[in-house]
């Protein structure tokens, strides 16, 4: 089934921020992520179209960064990082126990299509390790018992907020259209800074105010 | 006592930081107006007295850079932000993005009206969505302002501005990579020459800077060279975000000048987690080599780094305290590299698929002694011999590793496994969870 | 060295490689410094046609440059040598010679141990490498990565992934040089690995270089597969005989038969590249139609094997006395079209010869004899053109070594490109090329620029003309470039009915002089000879009695041409059975290329030669056979070797005089029938010398009818409609396929399955009748 003119419409629009049209091959994809969930065959014809690209060059492109998701994820993607420093303090543990928690391993989806996980790679928020990531927003300083109380919320479709992120967790597909650059509308949600990240500036407002 | 020096964090207690009201309250835009009043010349020159280095990890002078692009080619000159912040460790530019977006917007602006570039893009890492939406709202707000699009606060100057979200690649990090991602093809590292500077973005003259790099170009117009020269060091001049993470009271970002040591961060935040001692720690993300406690007077700028047998990187203070394993650290650190390798050089992409086997056996303790001389070999024909400085960083936790705790890799294989409890190590453990 | 080239000063740099002096003109890279010294750097993903990568990391040497010494060992394949550089290689530096030593560790440590039975064994870099410069024994323990092998990514070219190195030729090669990015590098790190988008396979012309440049054995053709070791075969140099680019080819036999054959290297002309027909299509030698006895029709009617004496006279006998054409083809080496040419002159006496086996007007004649005998272009006036034009020329379809340097340069330099095609084909879209509708429009020309006219610009009166008119105009360099591989050297042996060899004029009293007494004959005829259509009319109304053909499918010219034929008395000289051997009185089998030696000329009217490749075949090329028929004739012709033919051409000579003055005729009105077809042909087909290549045939271009959006609305079809297109003489049904087209125009292959325009339609170009299935 081919994309709606609508669709088509909004790659056009996404092409239309480069001065050269292949640029728009990563937003595309994301976009195509946005509706499809995943990279499809549809999506990948169709940039290839669109930007004069061999169906081959599209899919060098989707397969060499790991957002790109060649098969279908769970409306929620549940990222842990367990690069050295959040595995160390807890992320490996908390792996552990959402595999045990979820039935399923990295790079799997649960059966009914909500949940997938994935071992993630360091999140830029090492100073609110251990850090997981639900559809790319963050939720710092995790525990086994705080991750498996998310995914309750996520399973009962009432997840809690992201840590530093809109008041309500959006789906894949929701999100995957805030990188195609289309927006939500949610930027002034949230916090502006969580508590690690002020730490400097209130030690350095207290040795003013000393 | 070391005095810190909040500059792009000054504000971010206020709920409403990101904001382009909040900005401009406490002077934002400014610097801007202060600097269209300037020839673009003027603007290089000024950065370059400032002696603002990158602070993405190479320390490469900003101004410097930005006077390399050839003037008067009528070619187009692009500005591209590198804001793939993805080293592990580092955690700097995310939190500057999301609470103080306008500092990078307005340094972008000042920056491309120096480069005589009309279009810049910021290449920001894709796995942070609320990132995207505050640096997106950021950008449509300075359109909206007049601080982007056509004859910019009537100078005639004009200047399109592209937010580019990458898609989970550490290796666009490198600033040809990225600009081939940006482009629309893998993230792969370019041939140099001919380096950005000459052709760079779509071949054209280019400057790819660091957000932190960018984001302090404002205060520098604004407060002047002198002012910013009064903090740092002889050759590291300014202040910076210094990242506190790991086994740590107290992590987080703490902005100062450059030069402070660990020791007085520590101080300033509170020490190693109660009960426990330091054990390793990396000046600046994963890739430079890892320092000891005997390093905790080391002064963390580019020279005092370099001198210590490190690198300044990113200023990710990675803290890790004796309940944790150097040889579980450097696997993970390692795995990480071979999963990030871009594939494109011989000894990056098969030396880490190597080097992954051997640290996986011996941390389950598995092998010899000769075994570690065979792991210093192979990340002898792996260092400098590879296209990018991305394997340098696998092996330097490897090499940085045995210098310091190669008693610690043998007693893995004496012991025929790791003495370590994982549990140990963990937050919650200490947290009582 | 012409003096043109001469007067370029070159600027050269000096260094020092391995204690060594080196004088390379600036730019040149240090790996070829070094082998200019004669000192191999090993290497993988370097090859002097593609951009530099510094992939592998395995030439890595030590540099310095005026006391400066680089920290890291450099990769000689990308840096340039530069004054003042001393360069250290494995050969004098510890560090490169460890630095090379790791890398080669590192490509082997996931590198399968299947020489045994890889088909690159014997000639392969990672071998023969890892022996100069690998350790005796692997220090690998660990987990191999490992992958489906082998995958078929096209019908073929298979990927045997753990063995590829990951170097990179094969998808540089698709992209830069073919414009064809159907294989890419997909994944990522370790993973990273060489793939196709599934649906879209590896069905680019140029696929069987990748398999040529490949480094290792991840690259083998289906048909070569497992079939050889490359110390069994012999390699011979040969010319291509599929189109006229000038291939230089190098054949590799076992046992008196081809396995294959691999492009040779002439950078004047194919550099190191060829086209998959030339690289693939070679099994019609083998073919179990070849005639390998000759056959004389008998009282019977039907044909029986005779003996060669036997033929040859039951031929003479039936030439004796007759009134003769002579319709030679355009497959023929030059000395086989001269032997043609002198039989039908002096075995025959007359003029009517011809060896255009397709469309021709005599426009065409005219300008072949007039203007094409002086053109001088060559692949280096495209290197150096600011635009080029194509008229009636498809280069990809028909002349695909000439496309690759059109497309070099477009790749390169942005080289404006100019084509009077009436449909963007693919090859044009890769070429940019601006579609103009006529040759007229072409504006903008300057004297460095290149006229290409294809054979199909005689398709439609005057073009011939405008395009010469235009390069007078200009100054423009003009060419002529057939499809096929002899046309040229036929018009130098004087086998078309205004030419004798050597371009001399038929109608010039002194040029026949020269021939007379070359041949020691007294008298030569003096008007022109009929054209391949007017023979064949002639035939039909008796007022010629018998033809000699050589390799020609009547079904190329005309579709009554068999039908010509049926009445009259035929002596066919071919390799194979076909429709004019069938109904042929005298069949004499001649050798195909690789049996026989000879020379073709290229569109520039260049000659490669080539020596018999199967030494056991005894078949004879067609010249030494018209010499016996013209001795049974009583009429020698004097040409009893390839060699003595070859001589007499030479000793012959060309002409200096003046050619015959080119007549220009006014360009044909743009047709105005609600629909006329247009056609080319693709350049894997059901051509002839393709048959048996079901590998080969697998990757050819499925045929389509290409329509604009505007004329499918009006029809009433989609891509997934059929269409009817119809002539008085028949019709052909194609799948729908709507590109920028001209709305009264329909666009088919020429000779594709279900797609073959002359027998079904009755002509190339032509009002038709258009609806939906």
């Amino acid at each position: 089934m081919s994309f709606t003119h609508e669709e088509l419409a909004v790659m056009d629009s996404i092409i239309a921020r480069y001065p050269k049209k292949r640029s728009a091959v990563m937003p595309l994809l994301h976009y195509v992520q946005s509706l499809d969930g995943y990279v499809t065959e549809r999506g990948i014809e169709t940039i290839a179209e669109k930007l004069d690209l061999s169906t081959a060059e599209v899919t060098a492109v989707s397969s060499f960064y790991t957002q790109y998701k060649s098969e279908p994820v769970g409306e929620y993607h549940v990222g842990i990082c367990t690069n050295t420093l959040c595995a160390i303090m807890g992320g490996d543990a908390i792996y552990e126990s959402v595999c045990q928690n979820l039935g399923i391993k990295k790079d799997q989806t649960t059966a009914d299509g909500k949940i997938s996980l994935e071992r993630i790679e360091c999140n830029a928020a090492c100073d609110y390790a251990p850090v997981v990531m639900v559809n790319w927003e963050f939720y710092d300083n995790q525990t086994p018992a705080s991750v498996n109380e998310l995914l309750d919320g996520v399973r009962s479709g009432n997840p809690p907020a992201p840590t530093r992120g809109p008041s309500k967790l959006r789906t894949w597909k929701e999100n995957s259209a805030v990188l195609a650059g289309l927006s939500d509308g949610l930027a002034e949600e949230g916090l502006q800074a969580g508590e690690a990240s002020l730490l400097g500036l209130n030690i350095a407002k207290s040795q003013g105010s000393k | 006592m070391s005095t810190l020096s909040p500059v792009l964090s000054a504000h971010w207690d206020e709920p409403d930081s990101f904001t382009i009201a909040a900005y401009k309250r406490h002077g934002g835009y400014g610097a801007l107006a202060k600097a269209l009043k300037s020839t673009p010349d003027e603007v290089i020159a000024l950065i370059k007295d400032s002696g603002l280095r990158g602070r993405g990890g190479a320390g490469f002078p900003t101004g410097n850079k930005w006077s390399f692009i050839p003037q008067g080619d009528n070619k187009a000159h692009y500005l591209v932000v590198n804001a793939d912040e993805s080293e592990p460790g580092t955690c700097k530019d995310m939190p500057l993005l999301l609470a103080n977006p306008h500092s990078l917007i307005e340094g972008i602006i000042i920056g491309s009206y120096a480069i005589r570039a009309n279009h810049s893009f910021i290449y920001l890492r894709g796995e942070v969505v609320h990132v995207y939406r505050r640096v997106q709202k950021a950008i449509e707000d300075a359109y909206a302002a007049g601080f982007l699009g056509k004859n910019i606060l009537g100078s005639g100057f004009d200047l399109e501005l592209t937010l580019h979200a990458g898609a989970g690649a550490y290796i666009c990090g490198e600033e040809t990579a990225l600009l081939d991602s940006l482009e629309g093809f893998r993230g792969q590292p370019r041939l140099r020459p001919p380096f950005p500077a000459i052709a760079g973005l779509y071949a054209m003259p280019t400057v790819v800077n660091n957000v932190e790099s960018i984001a302090s170009v404002p205060s520098i117009i604004e407060h002047g060279v002198e002012w910013f020269q009064a903090m740092g060091t002889e050759k590291s001049k300014g202040y910076t975000l210094y990242s506190l993470s790991g086994h740590v009271a107290n992590p987080g970002q703490f902005e100062a000048p450059l030069g402070i040591t660990l020791r007085q961060i520590l101080e300033l935040a509170g020490g190693i987690r109660s009960g426990h001692q330091l054990k390793f720690w990396t000046p600046g993300g994963s890739s430079t080599p890892m320092f000891t406690a005997e390093h905790l007077d080391v002064p963390l700028d580019y020279e005092g780094v370099s001198a210590a047998g490190s690198m300044l990187g990113t200023k990710a203070l990675q803290i890790f305290d004796e309940t944790t394993c150097v040889v579980r650290a450097t696997l993970r650190w390692v795995e990480f590299y071979k999963h990030e390798s871009c594939g494109k050089c011989t000894p990056c992409r098969e030396g880490t698929w190597w080097l992954v086997q051997i640290m996986k056996d011996l941390e389950a303790g598995k092998g010899t002694e000769a075994d570690l001389e065979k792991l210093l070999d192979l990340c002898d024909n792996i260092a400098g011999r590879s296209f990018c400085a991305l394997a340098d960083g696998a092996v330097s936790p490897i090499i940085s590793s045995l210098k310091y705790f190669r008693a610690e890799y043998i007693q893995h294989l004496t012991e025929g496994g790791c003495p370590f409890d994982p549990v140990a190590s963990t937050l919650f453990e200490t947290a009582g969870a | 060295m012409t003096p043109e080239q001469a007067v370029v000063a070159v600027e050269t740099v000096s260094a020092v490689i391995d204690g060594v002096e080196v004088t390379v003109p600036k730019g040149t890279l240090i790996i070829r410094a070094a082998e200019q010294l004669g000192i191999a750097i090993p290497r993988f993903c370097d090859h002097p046609l593609l951009a530099p990568a510094g992939a592998c990391r395995q030439c890595l040497v030590d540099v310095e440059i005026n006391g400066r010494a680089f920290p890291k060992p450099q990769a000689s394949c990308t840096m340039p040598v530069e004054n003042g550089m001393v360069v250290k290689t494995q050969l004098t530096s510890p560090v490169a010679a460890k630095a090379q030593e790791g890398i080669m560790e590192f490509l082997l440590i996931n590198h399968p141990l299947d020489c045994p039975v890889c088909d690159k064994g014997g000639e392969c870099p990672l071998q023969n490498q890892a022996m100069s410069t690998g350790r005796t024994e692997s220090r690998f323990e660990g987990e191999k990565r490992t992958f489906e092998k082998p995958i078929n990514i096209s019908s073929q070219v298979l990927l045997d992934r753990e063995r590829c190195v990951l170097c990179a030729r094969c998808t540089r090669f698709s992209n830069e040089i073919a414009g064809d990015p159907f294989i890419t590098l997909n994944e990522r790190g370790a993973l990273q690995q060489v793939g196709i988008y599934e649906k879209d396979p590896f069905e680019s012309y140029y696929s069987g270089n990748t398999v040529q440049i490949c480094p290792v054995g991840a690259l083998t053709g289906a048909s070569y597969r497992f079939r050889a070791r490359p110390f069994d075969l012999v390699s011979v140099n040969s010319a291509c005989e599929h189109c006229a680019s000038g291939c230089d080819l190098r054949t590799d036999i076992r046992r008196g038969k081809t396995l294959r054959r691999l492009a040779g290297d002439d950078p004047a002309v194919n550099e190191e590249w060829n086209c998959d027909k030339g690289r693939w299509a070679f099994k019609y030698i083998s073919s179990r139609e070849r005639l390998k006895n000759p056959l004389v029709r008998g009282a019977d009617g039907e044909l029986h094997e005779a003996s060669w004496p036997e033929a040859i006279a039951a031929a003479a006998a039936g030439l004796a006395g007759k009134r003769v054409g002579v319709l030679a083809g355009g497959r023929l080496t030059h000395e086989d079209a001269y032997g043609y040419s002198k039989f039908a002159r002096v075995a025959l006496g007359t003029n009517d010869i011809d060896f255009r086996a397709r469309p021709h007007t005599d426009e065409e004649r005219d300008f072949l004899a007039s203007v094409v005998t002086d053109l001088k272009t060559t692949y280096a006036d495209i290197d150096k053109a600011d635009h080029v034009v194509l008229v009636g020329f498809e280069p990809e379809e028909e002349s695909p070594i000439v496309f690759l340097r059109i497309y070099r340069h477009v790749r390169k330099r942005a080289l404006s490109v100019i084509s009077d095609a009436p449909l963007a084909s693919r090859g044009s879209k890769k070429l940019g090329a601006k579609l103009v509708s006529s040759v007229a429009d072409v504006s903008g020309l300057t004297a460095q620029s290149v006229i290409l006219v294809g054979e199909r610009a005689a398709e439609v009166e005057g073009t011939l003309s405008a395009a010469y008119a235009l390069a007078q105009s200009t100054g423009a360099k003009l060419a002529w470039i057939p499809r096929r591989a002899g046309e040229r050297g036929a018009i130098a042996a004087g086998a078309i009915g205004n030419l004798l060899p050597g371009n001399r004029p038929v109608g010039d009293s002194s040029a026949r002089v020269d021939v007379q007494s070359a041949w020691g004959v007294s008298s030569l005829p003096e008007n022109v000879g009929r054209s391949t259509s007017q023979i064949l009319a002639a035939l039909n109304d008796e007022s010629l009695d018998a033809v000699l053909i050589g390799g020609v499918d009547p079904m190329d010219i005309s579709a009554d041409a068999l039908n010509q034929l049926l009445n009259t008395f035929v002596v066919s000289l071919e390799i194979s059975n076909s429709s004019v051997t069938a109904i042929a009185d005298v069949v004499l089998p001649v050798a195909a290329v690789a049996e026989k030696s000879g020379s073709y000329l290229d569109w520039r009217g260049s000659a490669r030669h080539f020596d018999k490749a199967m030494e056991d075949v005894d078949l004879r090329s067609d010249v030494r056979i018209l010499s016996m028929v013209a001795d049974a004739l009583g009429k020698p012709i004097n040409l009893p070797t390839v060699t003595a033919t070859r001589a007499e051409i030479e000793s012959l000579g060309n002409w200096d005089g003046a050619k015959s003055t080119f007549t220009p005729r006014a360009l044909a009105a743009a047709p105005s029938d609600e629909f006329t077809l247009v056609s080319w042909r693709f350049l894997l087909d059901l051509g002839a010398l393709q048959q048996g290549e079901a590998n080969l045939a697998g990757t050819a271009k499925q045929a389509r009818a290409h329509i604009s959006s505007a004329t499918a609305a009006k029809l009433g079809v989609t891509e997934a409609d059929h269409l009817k297109i119809s002539s008085d003489h028949g019709s052909i049904e194609l799948p729908v396929s709507i590109r920028e087209i001209a709305d009264n125009l329909v666009w088919v292959p020429r000779n594709s399955e279900g797609s073959q325009v002359i027998p079904s339609l009755g002509f190339t170009r032509g009002a038709v009748k258009v609806a939906k299935r």
